[in-house]
């Protein structure tokens, strides 16, 4: 028998199917309520444009692979309100030991959605480390103690499942496997201080 | 050195302070009870220690106070959180980090030798505990940051001399 080099990512399918990355966020949008909306990388970038919500804070500049632990902070400090985070897959990667952090926190308000586009998309489109692995997040998530867990690579069974995800018991993870953005330049929108108290007397502590 | 733990959480609970993000070290780690045991302080559990400085970004922001208290080492390793926090959101989050290696003399850890210098290379005012005749001065330590709306360290003096 001879033997071939071995790819482990020949070994993995690939997803081809992904969803527009803004109508995805749209749906989150549309059926935020009151929540407190947390943005980082392609989100940041994409949000501001649609949500000038008051509670919605974009976490820019960031710690990368912080915006998870960032939402975890805000859901225990404000465990009436609901807290949605976005990060990017990359970003997720980079502080997975926080999955097993938010459960054993017993925060129950917090859903974290991954915008999984399998590239670092602000330098350029290189592929991630878990784009070539085949990394199942959802699997994950899963495996850390998450009981809501949904992955969708398409935008009208997103559309079709989010508000029953987002009303599951929490904490919630969700994956959208999303396109990427040809625009990947990243600006803060605005000066952080002012960002801050405006979000801190949205939240009525300010 | 270890301090007590209940002399210590009372000191935390004089502070204020509601929630303690941590990851304990060997002389840390004992005051675990006494965390646990109070009514004011919610305990959480990081995985790794730069996860505590946006958790504590996030509970301030929410308007709590936190503590994150973590070993030298950890300091260390958290570097780009501790950065994102303390200076580009200008969070005024306070620390009680654990000086591994303090109290022994001529010891060849690195984390002793580098921890001082890390902490003044970051601007980060810090103060040292190296008894428990010393806690009382971490009130007033943690008043004056609180006041000037600045980060601080304390610094918890470890090892056997």
């Amino acid at each position: 028998m001879t033997s071939s080099p071995h790819s482990p990512s020949a070994d993995r399918a690939q997803p081809t199917a992904r969803m527009p990355l803004v109508p995805a966020l749209e749906v989150i949008r549309d059926l935020r309520g009151e929540s407190i909306v947390l943005t980082t990388m392609g989100s940041a970038r994409e949000w501001p444009k649609f949500s000038p919500h008051p509670l919605d804070f974009h976490y820019i500049p960031s710690a990368m692979g912080h915006a998870p632990m960032l939402g975890l902070g805000l859901a225990l400090a404000q465990p009436e309100r609901d807290v949605i985070a976005f990060n990017g897959d990359g970003c997720m990667l980079m502080s997975l030991g926080c999955l097993v952090t938010i459960i054993a926190s017993g925060a129950k308000n917090l859903t974290l959605i991954v915008l999984e586009n399998g590239v670092y998309e602000v330098t350029g489109g290189q592929a991630t480390a878990g784009a070539t692995a085949g990394v199942d997040f959802a699997g994950m998530a899963r495996a850390a103690g998450f009981l809501s867990v949904a992955s969708f690579d398409d935008l009208a069974e997103w559309r079709a499942h989010a508000a029953e995800m987002l009303a599951n018991p929490g904490p919630r993870f969700i994956v959208l496997k999303v396109a990427r953005v040809a625009d990947h330049e990243l600006n803060a929108p605005g000066p952080m201080a002012e960002r801050i108290a405006k979000f801190k007397a949205a939240l009525g502590v300010g | 050195m270890i301090l007590p733990g209940e002399e210590v959480v009372a000191v935390i609970e004089a502070l204020g302070v509601t929630h303690v993000v941590w990851l304990p070290d060997s002389a840390i780690g004992p005051w675990q009870q006494a965390l646990e045991a109070s009514k004011q302080i919610t305990l959480v559990r990081v995985c790794r220690e730069g996860e505590a400085w946006t958790i504590a970004a996030g509970l301030w922001l929410g308007g709590k106070r936190p503590l994150v208290v973590i070993q030298n080492t950890g300091l260390f390793e958290s570097g780009d959180a501790l950065r994102n926090v303390l200076f580009d959101l200008r969070l005024p989050i306070f620390a009680l980090i654990g000086y591994r290696g303090y109290l022994v003399p001529n010891s060849p850890d690195t984390a002793k030798r580098q921890t001082e210098p890390i902490l003044n290379a970051w601007g980060i005012e810090h103060l040292l505990i190296d008894s428990v005749e010393a806690l009382p001065r971490l009130q007033k330590f943690y008043a004056d940051c609180q006041t000037a709306g600045a980060p601080g360290v304390a610094l918890i003096a470890e090892g056997k001399g």
